[in-house]
This record gives structure tokens, C-alpha cells and sequence, in this order.
């Protein structure tokens, strides 16, 4: 019975597509009407989970949380049963460049970096495509807010925090140049091909960290004459506005890049790409405050000798030494497996619950937003996604509904289009 | 009793033969009769024989005599030699001596413009790399200076060559006096060289191990095939001079341990035993090349010590370049126990004077003296069938021999003389005696100093004590002559003297230009002589394990098989039903015995499965680990390469792959060329021996690309040169060479004597269903043209790699029997991807398609079962359905599933311990099995983490205990380490061509 409904269903919602095929949908419009979803397990992102909830919100904001149980006073609303299912705060992907480049290997559609060394002025937000097919991909899994970051160089510019639901990069942004990307120098050089790679100490390494320190000091001292816009882009690190983003990964230039920021007076730093050796240096992370985004977790260990599932392990042992970790997705194109990453952290350490918080609260926190989205409490902003089943596994992962400040996102996408497509041409049975 | 005097001398004269030479007498003739006789010495005659108070007597270059009684000619030179040693000279057998070598550069860059013809004038062979028409004997030329160089470290003869190519042609064996050539040269052509390495060509092809492999291979066929040609139709000088020098003894350069047993391999398919050229690695898999039947030759340049004092940096040092600077010096030994023939060698060694000093401490780390002596004297003689010219001291042999102060094994030990050829080259003065002592030296000015000599005969230091002031000074002694310098507050003394009965006598000048006297007598020998280091007293060096494969997580020895009975688990057998819940499985002899609810064993090792889940190994469709050397990026057409010649099972990704339930996968080729090559199929056997990883009575599949890989879309435009360029050219290249192996193949069925051609055998082997097509294909258009070429050459389109459009084909896919072998989800990464969806394994199958899911990639391998999930989330296939893409389907595609891909009584048991649905992400591989055995099990792969920490440490205490002996004068060095991260080769989401 179900099957024939679910027939009727993609068969109708096909007539609608069919009009618009080969387009990104349109984004959805304000909410208008208050929506309460009824009867789904909540998992919060603060770590509680309630059974059999209710989450309410009303023109974009939660404004209830709680046992669907304790209270009634749902009129007016649209009440939607999603018993059996389950609802997560919307997903928050760090470090990212989507909308940024669409095919990897066509140079032509890739915005990802700038050529020079010293760009803290470029903003990755003015070449955010809004209409990049990755997009609606990432939002079908439960991904609805990316930082949108460039990359190249030694600083690549400012990243954006955008929701993935807009007509243009304007109406996505949430938060704009909240942060400064760096690439710490390389500390070690490396030389020869394959196996055969040998590593020794740089020697530009020293005349780089003299450049940057140059570049920070005179930012920090500079009061707007004469005009510089590289200077001015940087203001926002001494006075908290803005967050350093360090990206480096030898224990060595991770101590001197964080220490260089403290030095320059950077209110707020956070070490991307962190791995084995940030590990090493949690005592040292934690001393100064530094927020973690992993190094991508489904990767071989850093070295031959390391542990054979270190990866795995690394989001449970920093949360263990007490220090904020996100976990995020490296590459556009798959980062609709978002939610699975961080379900591999489960079996290695951390909670389901905690799981779910390193790609929500925990990224919101680390992104500045905290205050409006991360988690399900009453006043945010009604980023929420329902799935079928278990978000964090591949097998029970599937999203019915996904709401961005309360607006009902539609989840159709390329791959759905190509899916129906052919399935209609043999006569497949669409199960979706 | 005259007649029989005459018989003797012509007896004589019919075993020497004097070097004569030929060169008109320019000015007066100095013809002398070179007669010499070294009494009294210490003789040792080979590495068994010491003969002492003995005699030995030499002529024109030749021994005539050697023993106790040995007649001393009245002609002779005389010298009592007072008990000193006298050995063979040693022989090099891989040097560059006296060949001009300034030419031979190494490999040309991977991004320089590709050369795709010879450039070498002459009728040669097509590769500039087969260079067989090279002699070293041409451009040999007498180098007085290098050579003093290594008879000082008492070398006397080495086998020189021009080090370039793949086939190099011959090498001569050369003394190292400084005569004419025509002298100088003992063997014009002693033997032949080969190599890995490519030299000084520049041709493109080939750019990868295995591209090697297929050009001497298919040279050699070739040199085979000329040789029987009765009307020569072509004349080749490089297989002539192959065919002519087919003989001689063959040296091989290889660069490790992995590539000599290949290449033995390679050298039994034609009858070739080579020598190899090793790398002091061969400890690492002594058995195994014990096996090959080998003889080596080896060097003696044991790794420097890592630098290992700051613990954040010791950490990038790898384990396996620890281990081999420990182990390293122990190799000789190990190979002497192993009973595996070897040679010393110079080579590898930036300082000449580092020889001796390796080699003792090769002695140190068991070797024996007998066996040392042996490799630098007998055996390289043997190597070369020149026993009866060199290698020890008898009778008509070549009068090559060093006269030393004593054992020359002895740390103390001074090499006097090195006579090569009968011509003595003096190397320290023998006739100096030891200055070693303590002395008063008192000038006529008033000073006196209380003055120590230490070191020895060559090389002395000086110390002066005036008062409690110490002054370093400088002494130079010859037989007769001394000069001695020292400064006192910036004030140079200088003397200089004769030799006295006391000790040193003679005039000097103080720095105000006033003219002294000066003596300086010997008192007493020093006390810091006793100290000379005592290492008499061998004590076997402790030392780590070897581990197998030679790298982290190797095992100290091979994983024991047992009988296991897997008890209550939730079992995924994939067949009729699926998955059975509480059930046992029985394993014997490797295989599946019995499925079942509480079977009845009584006699086998039991797991408790209970709460697990028990499926069938994964197998990896398609996987690039373990081998040096993914693509050979050059001809569009390369179906000659074959991946087993460069299986490299040392490789950490089979072990991490193993900790993700991979027990078997498909190595291929590559998509850099329409044609790529033929793809292995491996087991994971961790710790086993490349061979023994391949899986037995496979089929072969061939490798072929389409698309934007092929068409060298990312290549720089210089680069982008190469036929096809389009997919209309990629058609055109593929169907050419099924068209040439279909001409090729009628002549071999009609039996008629064709040139062996590698390349077409292995198409050849398609069209005759030996070996499948293999297709990386994307886009529709590519993958309906392949169908259709398959189909017309009456091939089936076996498997159609990635295929990520295949959804858009599934009709004709169906119709022609491909199957596919696919990414879950991976796209937009290139443009051909953009239309790659996640639905793709799922709607093949509903189309009733065999399809598989597929790595590609050694990280994404190690999760297999989580890619297998996605069929369910996307397309909703059934758990069953959908664990089968990465098990049985694939078993079927690689034509395997008789005995893999399921849990079946009879088929292997490739079984993988599950602690949750397999199919699930929260799920860990708990054990690892293949062919019954553990491979990999969680609990003790934290254990070995643990253990390699500790073996790291221990190493590293040893280090720097023996680095703390230098005082740290290693600070200034530059510290340079291999990489500590295992390389990653990615056909897809790299843009680099080449092979690593």
C-alpha cells in the first residue's frame, strides 16, 4: 500500500519536475506558516534526544522544543507526523568549497583560489554559485549551511558562512568574511616522487613566517591611510571580529603558527585540517584556546607506521583532551557523505549524540553562528532537516524534509532527475 | 735428462705467457727480466690456505712460484718480507673505471617533451635503451688517478662497463696498473650488463618497471627470432651483438631485493642466469633469493643514521629505514649463512675509505673473515670463469697481490703494497716502523716538550706537553725524513729532520728567524696504545627481527593456519538464503566445511561470534595498490605490460585494506593508453612473497581506457601530442591493434612462424578468450562505440570499468553481456563524470546487469562495505543485494565465484568478522581471514601498533648512543629523511600521468 502511494507520489512530483528539468530548483519561498513536526525522535545537537517530540517553528524561528506530549497548543500550525522518524538540527559543512568550482578537472569552472601569496582581501562569497549542481546533491543528505572558503597561497582571503538555498550568493549568505584563511609556510620541504619522497627542513620557511609577521603588524597598526585593502581586510582578527583559520599539519609549524597568531594578537584561531600530529599538541591546543576542524577522516593514516584506524579515532581523542572539533567533508562533490564521517567516529569513541554535535553545534560554534543555528533550541533559526531513519549511517540515512529559517526545502536534484529519467525509460520502479 | 729439461721449460712456457708489447722501441729498449721473490711472508694463497714463512715468486707480471720451498731464481729480486701478509688484490666486478661516463645521464624528466623515435644512428634496435653494441673495452682508457685511489684500499683488477641502458652491452675486466691498455685489459669482453634503469635515452617508452620487463622481454624474443632467420631480411647490430655475447656472464643492476627475484624470473624465461648488482637489502627476504639460485654482487654502503634527537621530528623517520640502518651491516653474514653466492663491490659508496671500515663491521655483524675475503678475491674470479687468472695466489696467475702488516682483518692492520701485474705500488712505506710513542723533544733554544705520536704509518698526529699547556702540532715521516710544525701563542716552530737511531733529529727555525737543533728521542710506547680498541671478543651483536614484508605491521613470521570453528554468528552467506541468523561455520584446509546450527567439533580452535556477523572477504574489483609503477604512459598500445612483474607486496595498503575485510583484489593497469595492460589478481596473503599473493589459475584481463584520460585532456599542450587525441581516435587506436593481433593470430593458427610479438599475444589471448577486456569507460557515446568494436572482433565487452554512465546504456550493456564495474557515488570530479549518479549499481542490477563496486582508490578500499550501502540508500537495493556488489558479484565478473565471493561449502575461506552489520557504518572488521588463516584482527593490530612503537624507540636509543660518541658533530649536518607517508597512487583523481 505504502509502494503505490510512494508510486502516485514520484509520479506526481515527476509532472512538476519535468518542466523544470536541467535546472537547480528554485529556492523556496519564506515561511509563512507555522510548521510543527510531531511523534520523531529529536536528537537536539545539545546531546539530548527526545522521544516522541515536538519541534515547532514560526516565521524561520524554533519556538518549541519538547515532548509532543506536553503540550497541544499547536493551532494554527501545519502539523506534520513524522513519528517513527527522526529529527537533527540542519548540517553545517566547514571548510568548504562548494559553489566555488563545479568540475574538478575543468579549470574553467574552478574559483577556488587566486594566484600570489598575500590575498587576504579576496572573499570567496562574490564568486559563490548559487547554481552549482553540488549544491542541491548535498542538501538531499541533510547539508544545509557551508562555509565557503578559497584556497592557495600563503593567506587565500575570507570565507563566507551561506545556506545552500538561495538565487543568488547575496540571499545565501548567513555570515560574511567571518574569516581569514591561512596557509601556514611549509616547515619541510619535500623532494622526489612516489615512495622515494624525502623531507627535509625549508629554506624559505624563515623569510615566509618575516613576510607574514611584516603583513600582521603593519595590518594591526593601520588606521585606514593611506587606502589599503589587504590591511583593512584583516581588522577583524584583533579585535574578534573575524577568526585566523591556520591550515598546517607538522607538530612543529602548528606550535609556531599559533603562536605567531597569539604573538600578532589574533582573538580567535582555528587549526583546519588537524590531525595525527595536532593530536600530539592537544595540551598545547587547549592552552590557547584553539578550535580543531579534522583533517578529512575517511583517509589512510598519516604515516605508514601510524595506527591503521587512527583516522577514525582522532574526533574522540580531542574531544577526550577537551578541545572544540568539527568534522567536516574535503571535496565539493562528495560532501553529501557528510553525515556519514561523522558517523565513523562512533564505533571509534564518541556517542551517536556527540557524533552528530562535530557537524553541527560543535561546527556552528567554531563558525561563529552559534546563536542562531547548531542545534534545536527555542530561538534559532529553524535549520532542520527529518530523515527516515539513523541520519549518521548510509543505510538508514534518508531526508524527508529539510527546513532552512523555516522554509520547506525541495530535495530533488540532478541525480534524481538522471535517476528518473532512465528509470522511466526501462520501466524501473523509482524508489526514493 | 736434457730432453727432459726442454720438456719442462716448454712445459713452462706453454702455461705463462708473457705479456709481449707490440709498440716500436722508441729510443733504447729497457727489457728487464722482472723477476721478484718475497721470502718470508705470510702467503695467504686463497681464503682456506695460509702459508707461512713462505715464498713468493713472480715474473713479468705472472706467479711462477709460491710455498716454502718455493726455488728463488738467481735472477731474482730478493725481499724478506719478516713475516708480513700477503694477499690476492681484490676485484671489483661493477665499476665505471677508465669509461667515459660524463654521457650517461639519469632518467629524462616525466614532463619533458615525449621522443618517440630513436636517436641513435646506426642499424640499432628501435629502443635507445638496448644498447648491446656497446663495448667497454672501446672507449677503456688507463686513469692513473683513479685508480690509485682504490689500489690503495687494495683493489687490483675490477669489470668495467658504461653504465647505460637497459642492455648495456659488454664489460672489460681490467687491471688497475698504469701500463698500456693492451696490458691493462685481462678480458676484452668478460661479460654482458643489464639493468632497470633506462640511461641515457631519451625515448619516452619505456617510463615504468614493468615497461621494462616487456622491452627486454620482447628483445630477447626478438634476438631469438633473428637468429634463425635464414634469409635476414634486416640487418640489427644490437641483436647481433646480443646473439654473439649470449654466453658471457650477465651482470644485472636492479635496486632492490623485489626487483632481483623479478628479474630472475625474467632471466629463467631465457635461460639467463644473471648476477645482480644488489643493494645490501637481500637480508630482507634472504630465503627467497636463496631460491632465485642467484649469485650477487654487493655493495658495502650501509645507510647513514637517521637523525632521530627531536621526538616531534624522529617520528617522520620510517620504521623500515630504522630497521635497515641496524640491520643493514648484518646482510653479508646473513646472506653467507643463507649459503647465497656474493661479491663485493665499491659501488654506492661516496668514499672509497669507507670500504674497509664497512667491511669490518660487516664482520662485526657475523660475517666470516674467510667468506669476506672470499667475496672480494675467489668468488668474483668464479663469477667471471677467470679462476685460473685471478683469486689467489698459484701458479700462473696473475701476480695481483697485496703485502699487509698483518691480518688484514685486523683493525690495526696497514696495507704496504699493492703489486698489480707484477708492478709494485707502494701504499704505505713499509719500511717505516711505527712512530706510535711518547718522546722529548728538546730544541738547542732551551724548550723541551714532553711529545706524543699517535695513529699510524701515514696518517700521525702530534701532541706537545710544555708544562701543563698542550699544543696540537703537525708531523709528516717518511723512511728517511721527518718535518714537524707546531705554534706556541700564535708563534710557528718549524723543524725539519732525518730519521735517528733514537728517534728524529735536525735543524730548525724559531719565528724570529733564529736557527736551532732540535732531537727528539723516543722514551716508551704510549699507554693510550693499550686502548686501541678490543674487538676481539665477538659477541654476536644484538640485533632487531627481521618482519615480513619488510615495513610496519610486518609479521615476524608467517600467520599459522588451523582449523576454526566461527561460532553463533549472524551469517551472511549470500546465497539462497541470504544472511542465517546464530549459525556456525566450519572451516578446514583453508576452505568452507560446513555451515550450520551448532555444528559438532570437538577437535578445532573455536570463536565465539556471538553478536557478530560473518560475511564472505570483500573483493576489490579494481585497486592500483602494491605495485611500483601504475601506468606505462608512453604507447597508446602497451598490452605487452603485465602488472605481476611489478607486484610489490610490501605495500601497506594490502594490511589496511585487510582491516577493512578486503581479502583479494584485481591490480590493474592504469588508463593512460587506449590499450593499457594485463591486470593481476591477487590475495591478500600479508606477509607472503609477491608470487605468492597471486591468486593461482586466474584468467587474465587486459586493460583498456576511453575518454579523457586517454586523450591526455590535463596534459600540458607539448605533452598532448600523442595519436588519439579525440574518442574518435581513441575508436580508431583500439580497433588497429585488434585488427594487427587478428592478422597475427590467423598466421599463428595457420601455423605458420611468426616473430613473437608481446603486445598482440596479449590481445591475442582476448580474442581467444583467455584473457576479458577490461574498458575504463564514462560517457555512453564511449561505451556503446566499445560494445560495438568488442562485439565485431567476436568479443564479448567483458567488463566495463567505472562506467558511470552505464544506466544511460543498460539496453545494450544487457544485450551484449558487460557487466559493470562501478564508483557508489563519486562524481563531478572531471567533466566526464558530471553525470555519474549514486543510482548507478542499483539500476544496473534491477536491469538484471552484473554489476560491482570498486575501490579505485587504496583509502576508499578499506570501506567497501560502507560503498556497497549506498546501493541500498540509493536505488533501495536489499542489504543481501547490495553486500553482493563488493563480494559474490565481483567473484563473478573476475570469474571466481566458483571458490570465492560467498559463504559455500567448498569455496575458500575468505571470511571477514564483522562487529555490526556489515553493511552498516558503525561496523569495524573484527578478523580477517584468508584461505582460513587471520590475516588481520583488531585486537592484535593495536598490539603490533604498540610493538612498533617499542622497536622504534630501541632503535633509537641505539642511535644516539652511538651518535653521542661523535659529540654531536652531527648538528651541522643536513637532516633529510624519505617521507614517512605511504604514496597513494590515484588513476582518477590525479593529474599527474605517471606512475609514481
Amino acid at each position: 500500500m505504502q509502494n503505490i502511494i510512494r508510486i502516485i507520489f514520484s509520479g506526481i512530483f515527476l509532472l512538476v519536475i519535468n518542466e523544470g528539468y536541467g535546472q537547480v530548483p528554485a529556492p523556496s519561498t519564506t515561511q509563512e506558516k507555522g510548521i510543527v513536526l510531531l511523534g520523531a525522535t529529536a536528537h537536539l545537537g545539545t546531546g539530548e534526544v527526545i522521544e516522541n517530540s515536538a519541534i515547532a517553528f514560526e516565521n524561520g524561528k524554533i519556538v518549541f522544543v519538547g515532548k509532543s506530549a506536553d503540550t497541544d497548543n499547536f493551532s494554527g500550525l501545519e502539523q506534520i507526523d513524522v513519528t517513527g522518524k527522526h529529527v537533527y538540527p540542519a548540517l553545517i559543512l566547514l571548510a568548504s568549497q562548494v559553489g566555488l568550482g563545479e568540475i574538478g578537472a575543468v579549470r574553467a569552472s574552478q574559483d577556488r583560489s587566486e594566484t600570489g601569496t598575500l590575498n587576504p582581501s579576496v572573499r570567496s562569497i562574490v564568486a559563490y554559485n548559487t547554481d552549482s549542481e553540488i549544491i542541491p546533491v548535498l542538501r538531499s543528505n541533510g547539508v544545509s549551511l557551508a562555509q565557503v572558503r578559497p584556497s592557495g597561497g600563503t593567506i587565500s582571503g575570507s570565507s563566507s558562512i551561506v545556506n545552500l538555498d538561495a538565487w543568488n550568493w547575496e540571499d545565501a549568505a548567513i555570515k560574511t568574511d567571518e574569516g581569514i584563511w591561512l596557509n601556514w609556510p611549509s616547515y619541510y620541504s619535500i623532494s622526489g616522487r612516489g615512495n622515494n619522497r624525502k623531507i627535509e627542513k625549508s629554506k624559505t620557511y624563515t623569510e615566509q613566517v618575516q613576510k607574514l609577521t611584516k603583513l600582521f603588524t603593519d595590518a594591526k597598526a593601520y588606521d585606514g591611510e593611506p587606502v589599503n585593502s589587504k590591511l583593512t581586510s584583516m581588522k577583524g582578527l584583533f579585535d574578534g571580529n573575524q577568526t585566523l583559520y591556520i591550515s598546517t599539519n607538522y607538530t612543529k609549524a602548528i606550535i609556531e603558527s599559533i603562536s605567531f597568531a597569539k604573538t600578532m594578537g589574533v582573538q580567535n584561531v582555528v587549526l583546519s585540517g588537524a590531525d595525527e600530529d595536532a593530536l600530539m599538541l592537544s595540551e598545547f591546543l587547549k592552552e590557547n584556546d584553539v578550535s580543531v576542524i579534522l583533517a578529512h577522516i575517511h583517509r589512510n593514516p598519516k604515516r605508514k607506521d601510524s595506527y591503521t584506524r587512527k583516522p577514525f579515532e582522532l574526533a574522540a581523542e580531542f574531544k577526550k583532551a577537551g578541545i572544540m572539533t568539527a568534522v567536516t567533508y574535503s571535496g565539493a562533490s562528495g560532501s553529501m557523505n557528510l553525515p556519514f564521517v561523522a558517523g565513523q567516529c562512533v564505533p571509534y569513541g564518541l556517542s551517536k549524540e556527540e557524533a552528530l554535535q562535530t557537524i553541527t553545534i560543535n561546527a556552528a560554534k567554531i563558525a561563529g553562528i552559534d546563536d542562531v543555528t547548531g542545534s534545536l533550541e527555542i530561538g534559532k533559526d529553524a535549520n532542520i532537516i527529518v530523515s527516515e531513519g539513523d541520519l549518521l549511517d548510509i543505510k538508514t540515512n534518508k531526508i524527508i524534509y529539510s527546513f532552512i529559517s523555516g522554509r520547506t526545502l525541495n530535495l530533488d536534484n540532478k541525480h534524481k532527475r538522471l535517476y528518473r529519467k532512465f528509470s522511466n525509460k526501462y520501466g524501473h520502479q523509482i524508489v526514493d | 735428462m736434457k730432453k727432459l729439461c726442454c720438456l719442462m721449460v716448454l712445459i713452462t712456457l706453454s702455461v705463462i705467457v708473457w705479456a709481449q708489447k707490440l709498440s716500436p722501441v722508441l729510443g733504447v729498449a729497457d727489457n728487464r727480466p722482472e723477476v721478484y721473490a718475497l721470502t718470508n711472508a705470510s702467503i695467504v694463497v686463497n681464503s682456506e690456505t695460509i702459508l707461512k714463512e713462505a715464498t713468493l715468486v713472480i715474473q713479468k707480471g705472472k706467479i711462477i712460484s709460491v710455498g716454502k720451498d718455493a726455488a728463488i731464481p738467481s735472477n731474482a729480486v730478493v725481499e724478506d718480507l719478516n713475516g708480513k701478509f700477503i694477499y690476492p688484490s681484490f676485484i671489483d666486478l661493477y665499476s665505471q673505471y677508465g669509461i667515459d661516463s660524463k654521457e650517461v645521464k639519469s632518467e629524462g624528466s616525466y614532463m619533458s617533451r615525449p621522443v618517440w623515435e630513436s636517436k641513435e644512428n646506426g642499424p640499432f634496435y628501435w629502443n635507445d635503451a638496448i644498447k648491446p653494441y656497446n663495448n667497454a673495452v672501446n672507449g677503456f682508457h688507463v686513469d692513473n688517478n683513479s685508480a690509485k685511489k682504490i689500489r690503495n684500499i687494495g683493489f687490483g683488477t675490477v669489470l668495467t662497463q658504461k653504465q647505460d641502458g637497459i642492455a648495456r652491452g659488454t664489460s672489460a675486466l681490467v687491471s688497475l696498473k698504469n701500463d698500456d691498455e693492451e696490458v691493462v685489459v685481462i678480458e676484452g669482453k668478460a661479460a654482458t650488463g643489464f639493468s632497470v634503469l633506462k640511461g641515457s635515452s631519451q625515448m619516452n617508452y619505456p617510463n615504468s618497471l614493468m615497461g621494462v620487463v616487456a622491452l627486454l622481454r620482447q628483445t630477447m624474443y626478438d634476438a631469438d627470432w633473428y637468429k634463425i632467420q635464414e634469409d635476414k631480411s634486416i640487418y640489427d647490430e644490437s641483436l647481433e651483438a646480443i646473439i654473439g655475447c649470449i654466453e658471457l656472464p650477465a651482470i644485472f643492476e636492479v635496486r632492490n631485493k623485489l626487483e632481483l627475484i623479478r628479474f630472475s624470473q625474467i632471466g629463467k624465461e631465457f635461460n639467463q642466469k644473471y648476477i645482480f648488482k644488489g643493494n645490501g637489502d637481500e637480508y630482507q627476504l634472504a630465503d627467497k633469493v636463496k631460491e632465485t639460485g642467484n649469485a650477487i654482487v654487493l655493495p658495502l654502503n650501509f645507510p647513514k643514521a637517521p637523525d632521530v634527537a627531536d621526538p616531534f621530528e624522529s617520528v617522520m623517520v620510517p620504521y623500515e629505514d630504522l630497521k635497515h640502518w641496524e640491520l643493514a651491516p648484518a646482510n653479508p653474514g646473513i646472506l653467507e649463512k643463507k649459503d647465497i653466492e656474493f661479491a663485493f663491490t665499491l659501488d654506492g659508496l661516496k668514499d672509497e675509505k669507507q670500504f674497509r671500515k664497512n667491511l669490518l663491521k660487516a664482520i662485526e655483524y657475523g660475517l666470516s673473515k674467510e667468506e669476506a675475503l672470499k667475496a672480494l678475491t675467489e668468488t668474483p674470479a668464479k663469477f667471471l670463469n677467470v679462476s685460473d687468472k685471478l683469486g689467489t695466489l698459484e701458479n700462473g696467475k696473475i701476480a695481483s697481490f697485496l703485502v699487509t702488516s698483518g691480518n688484514y682483518f685486523d683493525d690495526d692492520c696497514i696495507i704496504y703494497e699493492n703489486w698489480i701485474q707484477g708492478e709494485k705500488y707502494i701504499v704505505n712505506d713499509k719500511n717505516v716502523n711505527p712512530l706510535a710513542g711518547q718522546y722529548q723533544l728538546e730544541l738547542s733554544s732551551g724548550e723541551k716538550y714532553k711529545a706524543e705520536i699517535s695513529g699510524k704509518t701515514g696518517s700521525y698526529s702530534l701532541k706537545l706537553l710544555s708544562g701543563k699547556k698542550e699544543i696540537k702540532g703537525k708531523i709528516q715521516v717518511s723512511e728517511n725524513l721527518v718535518s714537524i710544525f707546531y705554534s706556541e701563542d700564535q708563534k710557528w716552530i718549524r723543524l725539519s729532520g732525518w730519521v735517528t737511531e733514537d728517534g728524529f733529529a735536525g735543524k730548525g727555525i724559531l719565528p724570529e728567524s733564529k736557527n736551532i737543533t732540535w732531537t727528539m728521542n723516543f722514551e716508551k710506547k704510549s699507554n693510550s696504545d693499550s686502548k686501541s680498541k678490543k674487538k676481539t671478543n665477538q659477541e654476536p651483536k644484538e640485533l632487531g627481527d627481521v618482519v615480513y614484508p619488510f615495513v610496519a605491521y610486518g609479521n615476524l613470521e608467517q600467520p599459522e593456519y588451523k582449523d576454526v570453528l566461527i561460532r553463533n554468528a549472524t551469517v551472511w552467506t549470500l546465497e539462497n538464503e541470504g544472511k542465517i541468523e546464530n549459525a556456525d561455520v566450519l572451516v578446514r584446509d583453508g576452505k568452507i566445511a560446513e555451515i550450520g546450527e551448532n555444528l559438532n567439533t570437538s577437535d578445532v580452535f573455536e570463536i565465539d561470534a556471538t553478536g557478530l556477523h560473518l560475511s564472505p572477504g570483500i573483493i576489490d574489483e579494481h585497486s592500483h595498490i602494491g605495485l611500483d609503477g601504475v601506468n606505462e604512459a608512453t604507447h597508446a598500445v602497451t598490452s605487452e605490460v603485465r602488472m605481476r612483474d611489478v607486484l610489490n607486496p610490501e605495500d601497506v595498503a594490502f594490511y589496511r585494506q585487510l582491516s577493512g575485510g578486503v581479502t583479494c583484489a584485481q591490480l590493474l593497469h592504469g588508463s593512460a593508453n587506449p590499450i593499457g595492460g594485463q591486470s593481476v589478481i591477487v590475495k591478500f596473503r600479508w606477509g607472503a612473497t609477491a608470487e605468492e599473493m597471486v591468486l593461482k589459475n586466474q584468467v587474465g584481463f587486459l586493460k583498456h581506457a576511453l575518454g579523457e584520460n586517454v586523450k591526455q585532456s590535463r596534459m600540458p599542450s607539448f605533452i598532448a601530442t600523442r595519436f588519439p587525441q579525440s574518442r574518435m581516435g581513441v575508436e580508431q587506436s583500439i580497433r588497429d591493434a585488434y585488427l594487427r593481433a587478428s592478422e597475427y593470430k590467423k598466421k599463428i593458427d595457420a601455423g605458420e612462424k611468426v616473430r613473437k610479438d608481446l603486445q598482440l599475444d596479449a590481445i591475442v589471448d582476448v580474442l581467444n578468450e583467455k584473457s576479458f577486456m577490461g574498458i575504463h569507460s564514462y560517457v555512453q557515446s564511449e561505451t556503446n562505440m566499445i560494445i560495438k568494436l568488442a562485439q565485431e572482433f567476436g568479443v564479448k565487452p567483458h567488463t566495463l570499468i567505472h562506467n558511470t554512465e552505464g544506466y544511460k546504456v543498460a539496453d545494450q550493456m544487457k544485450e551484449s553481456g558487460a557487466a559493470g564495474s562501478l564508483f557508489a557515488d563519486w562524481w563531478a570530479f572531471k567533466f566526464e563524470v558530471y553525470d555519474a549518479i549514486p543510482y548507478n549499481a542499483a539500476m544496473l542490477s534491477k536491469h538484471d546487469i552484473l554489476a560491482c563496486i570498486h575501490s579505485d582508490n587504496a583509502e576508499l578500499a578499506r570501506r567497501l562495505n560502507q560503498e556497497a550501502a549506498k546501493a541500498i540508500k540509493y536505488g533501495g537495493l536489499s542489504e543481501v543485494e547490495a553486500l553482493k556488489l563488493v563480494t559474490l558479484n565481483p567473484a563473478k565478473i573476475l570469474h571466481l565465484d566458483d571458490r570465492m565471493g560467498s559463504i559455500k561449502v567448498g569455496k575458500d575461506a575468505d571470511l571477514v568478522l564483522w562487529t555490526d552489520n556489515p553493511l552498516s557504518i558503525y561496523a569495524k572488521a573484527s578478523k580477517t581471514f584468508v584461505d582460513g588463516i587471520i590475516y588481520y584482527d583488531m585486537e592484535r593490530d593495536k598490539e603490533k601498533y604498540e610493538e612498533i612503537q617499542k622497536e622504534r624507540s630501541r632503535i633509537i636509543n641505539k642511535i644516539l648512543a652511538e651518535k653521542g660518541g661523535s659529540s654531536g658533530k652531527s648538528t651541522k649536518e643536513k637532516s633529510v629523511t624519505r617521507l614517512n607517508e605511504q604514496f597513494e597512487y590515484d588513476d582518477e583523481t590525479s593529474f599527474d600521468y605517471n606512475d609514481q
